[in-house]
């Protein structure tokens, strides 16, 4: 009994944590994929309104955004390899700058969403019930809920990330037992993933 | 334990495959530019899906793990390739 108790303490197996994770993350690609499909199909019936309304994103901040993504990828999947490589300056470094970019995604975020509500465009507003037609209002249902769903999944992978970098800080996370960065990693890169799609279904298609 | 850890991908490798990403990026921007009517979703979406498998391929490590994974990532993309097929050919056919 003792002997269990102990191991239970110090069990650790990467490649479980690894499967755990994967099988997590195609729930969340399954939870965005079903948007995906309810976009295309209101795509497809309503080919105009959806260029139209199109033309009202701002196709600059949404290439910016999708390059910080892009950056911040590489620099948290950099931070396995330093970790491995014993670095743990540097591996705290590169998990700073890749909450610090997500950040700035983040206020892009804010400032974008600001100009549409100034212009009078959120989910319900009068204006946009009354000004536009009914495949516009699809469409900017459709940005705002997928958007604001990506948003908040940037939010839990900075905590995340947050939460990987104290426990490497404090030396629980080491090149001998990495899984929890390592998982931490494979979300960021998921919040990407869905990004990628994303950024050309809603931003070039004018 | 040591046989677990996966070996150390180089810098370089991470470097080199965010400068496609990024290049990518900005061909989908320019294919879209161009008009080329319905063609122009389906352009970007090819782009999409080679920036998604250099993501998963490098970045997610998928190159270096087992290959059980890789099998259970392509079954995941499938399936939903299944269900956007059949949802569309319910769409175009009733």
């Amino acid at each position: 009994m003792e002997q269990n108790a102990h191991t239970e303490h110090t069990h650790y197996d990467a490649e479980a944590s690894k499967i755990g994770m994967w099988l997590f993350i195609f729930t969340e690609l399954l939870l965005f994929g079903g948007l995906f499909i309810v976009y295309s199909v209101y795509r497809f019936m309503n080919p105009e309104a959806f260029h139209l309304a199109a033309h009202e994103l701002n196709r600059t901040i949404g290439a910016i955004n999708t390059i910080l993504l892009l950056v911040s990828s590489m620099t948290i999947a950099m931070s396995t390899s330093t970790l491995q490589l014993k670095k743990k300056g540097a591996t705290i470094g590169l998990l700073t700058v890749t909450i610090i970019i997500g950040i700035v995604f983040l206020v892009n975020k804010y400032f974008e969403w600001g100009v549409k509500f100034e212009h009078g465009i959120w989910p319900g507003s009068e204006h946009l019930l009354k000004d536009f037609s009914q495949g516009e209002i699809l469409f900017f249902g459709l940005y705002f809920v997928m958007t604001g769903l990506h948003a908040l999944h940037i939010i839990i992978g900075l905590v995340f990330i947050l939460f990987a970098l104290v426990r490497i800080q404090k030396g629980t996370i080491n090149e001998n037992r990495a899984a929890l960065l390592e998982n931490a990693g494979l979300y960021w890169h998921l919040v990407d993933l869905i990004w990628i799609f994303l950024f050309p279904l809603f931003y070039l298609i004018t | 334990m040591s046989e677990e850890k996966h070996h150390v991908v180089p810098y370089r490798v991470y470097v080199i495959i965010l400068l496609a990403l990024i290049a990518l990026t900005f061909s989908s921007i320019e294919i879209t530019r161009i008009e080329l009517g319905a063609y122009t979703v389906a352009g970007a979406l090819i782009f999409a899906c080679i920036k998604s498998y250099l993501v998963l391929t490098y970045f997610m490590h998928l190159k270096y793990d087992k290959k059980y994974i890789v099998a259970m990532v392509v079954f995941v993309f499938a399936l939903f390739l299944v269900v956007i097929i059949i949802t569309f050919l319910d769409y175009l056919f009733r």
